[in-house]
């Protein structure tokens, strides 16, 4: 194994399905777009490919960069590259950007061919299964018969998670992080929330911002700033924040005073200034709706009765958005299953965005058991 | 968290499963027995508290299960696998009739490996005033993760009390041998194929 090094420059591509997808919510699109990356090379048998997916706000740029913006950094290249973790002189990566997105893909700013205008709102609700239909056209597309491992945090482990009960014979492992079998009630609330926020934010228009040259950017910071602070974990605010004040800080005003304030403003002006507030919406909703035991009673373990594929589940302690616990839900039904599992509850103080982290141990784990998916 | 050990009791432990059966193996270190059994072809998950073995079981193609014992096998169903095994770990936990307990619940049956306290050369190394350090004690007073010293006698009792029964027994010396007489002096290393009772 080389050392870790970076993929370096990367191209994302955009491939037209002209074969209509039939959608959960009963939408058919004729047709539709999806804009993905790959590292590495495929190779012969074309059975060392592995499909990350990707969470909420990510995308298909996953590693590496783009050759005219070297600081436009995949969103997880310090998991993938060569001699990294995720190890592309042996897989062949896959990154796209789902259905519903708003990074290339086929989403609510994409114009709708009925009227040639913005989707905006009357983009389809789309459902973790869609993705997974979508990403399997992809991978047909590529000659990709059955993915070597499909890999996701959070939302995108619900998806690894998805493949196996719906295309089980085209999975061979499936690596689970930092995700949960569904959401509780208070993980819907905190949604409801952030989508509220965009909801009646003025500027959202019922979801035709784009006609009025406008976007919800208030509403969208609000989700944001809402959300980000379910990624982190008390022990690492507390450490990172505290009580500390900005050095300009007045006093007894509603200005920016404490630094967490500080930070949580700039992160949810950042995202708003670029995230798509129909995609949030979108997101978030696929969210609320995933429970892959709902057609099987509300038992798990029946609707994992069909999966072949071999499982690595991965949580860290400081996870209060989707906890260990709610991991141990998702191996328990394995192991009832008797299908191979392994399973690590890691250290960690980032809470829910530790799945993005450069931590040693984590990313030790994840490249022991790559180490043992065959290509 | 005896990996470093010669895991002389594994060939017992694997002389009493067959091809096809599942196990589920508690405390088990970096999966050197799952492994063992894999290749005698069982199905085989493994439990363990450490980090570092976590890590290295995964390494080494395992099933393994980062989970602490003492918590107990809430997540397991009953009856979920053939054989349950707890090898030289029953001595480092506080909760013993908890975990024998639910080893029997998850388990059609279950295989228990300990150090016997009451080996001669520890009854000695007592008599002498000190305590034991050998091949299965291998651990000096303040460092061990031992907590619990008991011999073979005190086993079996426990198994009455708590109604299991005792199906069958092999005892070792500390060379690895088969010992087949005066086991609880000549016994340093005793493992145990236990089932409910009744």
């Amino acid at each position: 194994m080389s050392e870790p090094r970076s993929i370096g420059p990367v191209t994302a591509r955009r491939l037209l399905f002209t074969e209509p997808i039939d959608l959960a919510a009963g939408v058919t699109l004729p047709q539709w777009e999806l804009v993905y990356e790959t590292y590495g090379a495929l190779n012969a048998e074309k059975s060392n490919a592995i499909l990350i997916c990707h969470a909420l706000s990510g995308h298909h740029h996953v590693a590496g960069h783009y050759a005219d913006e070297p600081k436009n950094v995949g969103w997880w290249d310090n998991m993938i590259g060569p001699g990294k973790p995720i190890d592309t002189d042996r897989f062949f990566v896959v990154g796209v950007n789902n259905l519903g997105g708003c990074h290339g893909s086929t989403g609510p700013s994409s114009p709708n061919p009925a009227t040639g205008e913005p989707w905006g709102a009357d983009f389809p609700v789309v459902t973790v299964g869609d993705w997974i239909k979508a990403q399997a056209r992809l991978a047909d597309a590529l000659g990709i018969e059955q993915w070597a491992a499909v890999v996701g945090g959070s939302l995108g482990g619900m998806q690894a998670l998805q493949w196996t009960i719906d295309l089980p014979e085209r999975v061979r492992h499936a690596l689970v992080i930092a995700a949960a079998p569904k959401l509780t009630a208070e993980n819907i609330a905190f949604n409801d929330v952030a989508r509220q926020a965009i909801l009646t934010d003025p500027d959202f228009h019922g979801g035709h911002f784009y006609r009025y040259g406008t976007r919800p950017a208030r509403g969208l910071r609000l989700a944001r700033m809402l959300g980000h602070i379910t990624y982190l974990s008390d022990d690492q605010m507390a450490e990172k924040f505290g009580r500390k004040r900005r050095p300009s800080a007045g006093s007894y005003g509603f200005g920016v005073e404490f630094e967490v304030e500080s930070y949580l403003r700039y992160q949810g002006d950042k995202f708003a200034g670029w995230f798509d507030a129909n995609t949030y919406l979108l997101m978030t909703k696929a969210l609320d709706y995933f429970d892959p035991a709902e057609p099987f009673g509300g038992d798990l373990a029946a609707a994992l009765a069909g999966a072949t594929a071999k499982f690595l589940v991965l949580s860290f302690t400081t996870d209060w958005r989707f906890s260990p616990a709610r991991s141990r839900e998702i191996v328990n039904a394995l192991v009832k299953n008797k299908h191979a599992v392994s399973y690590a509850e890691i250290a960690s103080q980032h809470g829910h965005d530790s799945f993005l982290m450069d931590d040693r141990y984590y990313h030790a784990v994840m490249a022991a058991y790559l180490r043992n998916v065959g290509t | 968290m005896t990996h470093a050990l010669k895991r002389q009791d594994f060939d017992v432990i694997a002389s009493w499963m067959k091809s096809g059966e599942s196990v589920l193996d508690l405390g088990c270190g970096e999966g050197e027995l799952l492994r063992l059994l894999a290749g005698r072809g069982l199905r085989g998950w493994g439990v363990e508290r450490d980090p570092g073995h976590v890590l290295a079981a995964i390494e080494n193609g395992v099933n393994v299960i980062q989970s602490d014992l003492e918590a107990g096998l809430a997540g397991f169903e009953d009856d979920a696998f053939d054989h349950v095994v707890l090898s030289r770990t029953l001595q480092t936990m506080r909760h013993t009739q908890q975990i024998l307990a639910e080893m029997l619940r998850v388990g059609r049956e279950a295989v228990v490996s300990f150090p016997n306290f009451a080996y001669w050369k520890n009854r000695m190394a007592v008599l002498g005033g000190r305590m034991p350090v050998s091949e299965d004690l291998p651990y000096q007073w303040y460092d061990t993760p031992n907590v619990r010293f008991f011999t073979m006698l005190d086993f079996e009792s426990l198994c009455e009390g708590m109604g299991v029964a005792i199906r069958d027994r092999q005892v070792l010396d500390e060379r690895g041998a088969l010992v087949t007489e005066e086991h609880n002096f000549l016994g340093s290393l005793a493992v145990y194929r236990i089932g409910r009772g009744g």
